[in-house]
């Protein structure tokens, strides 16, 4: 009898579950679909077709931020032979791309991508992370306990980590130059630093028609498609290619939906379990155990 | 900023070379021998592009690298829908339509005002320049780096860490990156 009792409660308690996460879902839903992004966030349009791999933008990166100097000179193009990922000592880095059936290889910028709805920030427990109206997802680092949820979050392995820092070890990424530069309606270092305008900066609408109109005009040339237009809800920062994005680096299979609706309920359901479920079967078990002791207690006395 | 004098006075020598040599239609031989590209100059030196020799490579074609602005025909389908007729203007000169400060907030919210305009993705001066002549140099199979068109100055050499200022060689890996 008591334990068809437990069987019906647990059973009770995942439906209970079930309806609370489907619930969260139909909000969620309506959530994600009215915001999309600050209406005046600024972002940058990455076209690959017009990159050769310079490295200025990391020349421009390191002396904006105050960066340490780098192993090799910016005009060392050997780098380009391996991947690179971005680090502490990097907020932006270039990677080359051998194109099957093109005799020109295409090279590709990384930052952070600055999302309209960011994994980072979401996940981030002491919210050191801020996306400002003018599109940049910034960080504190003051009140950053260097836990690195924000890296695993971030879909695109952006956030880096001061591993050499023996005291303070913080995340380190591309903070769009907002405390320099987009603060004050300028573009970020990089962008100026382009030779060939690669990196078009402009409010994020006006980027996506411009996009689209390369696209229009040039329809042999590009992909009919702008990556982070809406991937994981969209981003900042966006990309044109003449390559399928998958030959260049780019993950393909990460949807639309921002990262946060994809956790939401799970995550609602966190403070339930730590904190309703140990007392509720703290007192279960103690229901259950109650004629023990009393019996146990009889017996002592006797 | 010490180059806004160098800025006024290439923009003065651009502006009389226009004035004393073009008519209408540009012919053969019309341009000017000489260029001095400085207006962007802090990294690299002024370029010394040399203009009359660029106008035997393109068999003085203009439109190779003035569009449609100097009268010749031009070639590009999505140009021609408007420019088929559009004839010689007055601007000629690189910076005189592409912008310098193509992404301070002054010049993109006069964009951003300008219902009308259709050119809204016009490049700035320094993408101008570098996409016409990279692209041309590409194709052609000439010189294509950075100091094959124009010497790097001290300031650039700081920049890139290189030169003077490069990282000790044993600072490099030795293997990969990572």
């Amino acid at each position: 009898m008591k334990a068809m009792n437990r069987r019906k409660f647990l059973k009770g308690s995942l439906l209970g579950g079930a309806a609370a996460s489907v619930i969260g879902k139909s909000k969620n839903a309506a959530a994600s679909a009215t915001f999309g992004g600050y209406p005046e966030a600024m972002g940058v349009l990455v076209d690959l077709t017009r990159c050769v791999g310079c490295r200025s933008c990391e020349a421009a990166c390191n002396k904006e931020q105050g960066l340490p100097n780098p192993a090799q000179p910016f005009d060392d193009l050997s780098v380009l032979d391996h991947e690179r990922r971005t680090s502490e000592g990097a907020y932006t880095v270039v990677n080359r791309y051998e194109i099957p059936g093109q005799d020109h290889p295409l090279f590709r910028k990384i930052q952070c991508n600055h999302c309209n709805e960011p994994a980072c920030l979401t996940s981030c427990f002491v919210k050191a992370y801020t996306k400002t109206p003018e599109g940049a997802v910034i960080y504190d680092p003051t009140v950053c306990v260097g836990c690195r949820t924000c890296m695993v979050a971030c879909p695109f392995y952006v956030p880096a980590y001061s591993y050499s820092s023996v005291l303070n070890p913080v995340i380190k990424k591309c903070i769009f130059c907002y405390d320099t530069r987009l603060k004050f309606g300028r573009p970020p270092a990089c962008v100026e630093a382009c030779p060939r305008e690669v990196l078009t900066f402009g409010r994020r609408q006006d980027l996506i028609k411009i996009g689209h109109q390369r696209i229009q005009n040039y329809p042999d040339l590009y992909e009919d498609h702008i990556y982070g237009e809406n991937e994981v809800g969209g981003t900042s920062w966006m990309y044109l290619s003449s390559a399928p994005f998958d030959q260049v680096g780019f993950d393909t299979h990460l949807g639309t939906q921002p990262i946060l609706s994809y956790v939401k309920e799970f995550l609602t359901v966190v403070p339930m379990v730590l904190t309703i479920w140990p007392a509720l079967f703290a007192g279960f078990h103690l229901l259950a155990t109650r004629k023990d002791t009393q019996k146990n207690k009889e017996k002592s006395e006797k | 900023m010490e180059h806004i004098p160098k800025y006024l006075l290439s923009t003065v020598m651009a502006m009389l070379l226009c004035l004393s040599s073009y008519s209408t239609i540009a012919l053969a031989g019309d341009g000017p021998d000489a260029v001095v590209i400085d207006s962007l100059a802090q990294l690299y030196e002024p370029v010394n592009f040399d203009h009359a020799m660029h106008e035997e490579v393109t068999e003085s074609n203009c439109a190779v690298c003035h569009h449609h602005t100097l009268g010749t025909k031009i070639e590009d389908e999505n140009c021609l829908r408007c420019h088929a007729e559009s004839g010689a203007t007055d601007e000629i000169s690189c910076q005189g339509c592409h912008a310098g400060n193509r992404f301070e907030a002054e010049y993109l919210n006069r964009i951003d005002a300008d219902n009308t305009l259709f050119h809204r993705d016009k490049v700035g001066l320094k993408a101008a320049f570098h996409i016409r002549c990279m692209n041309c140099h590409e194709e052609m199979g000439v010189a294509n780096g950075c100091q094959d068109c124009h010497a790097r100055t001290d300031a650039g050499d700081k920049f890139f860490h290189a030169g003077n200022y490069a990282p000790p060689e044993s600072d490099k890996p030795t293997s990969g990156g990572h």
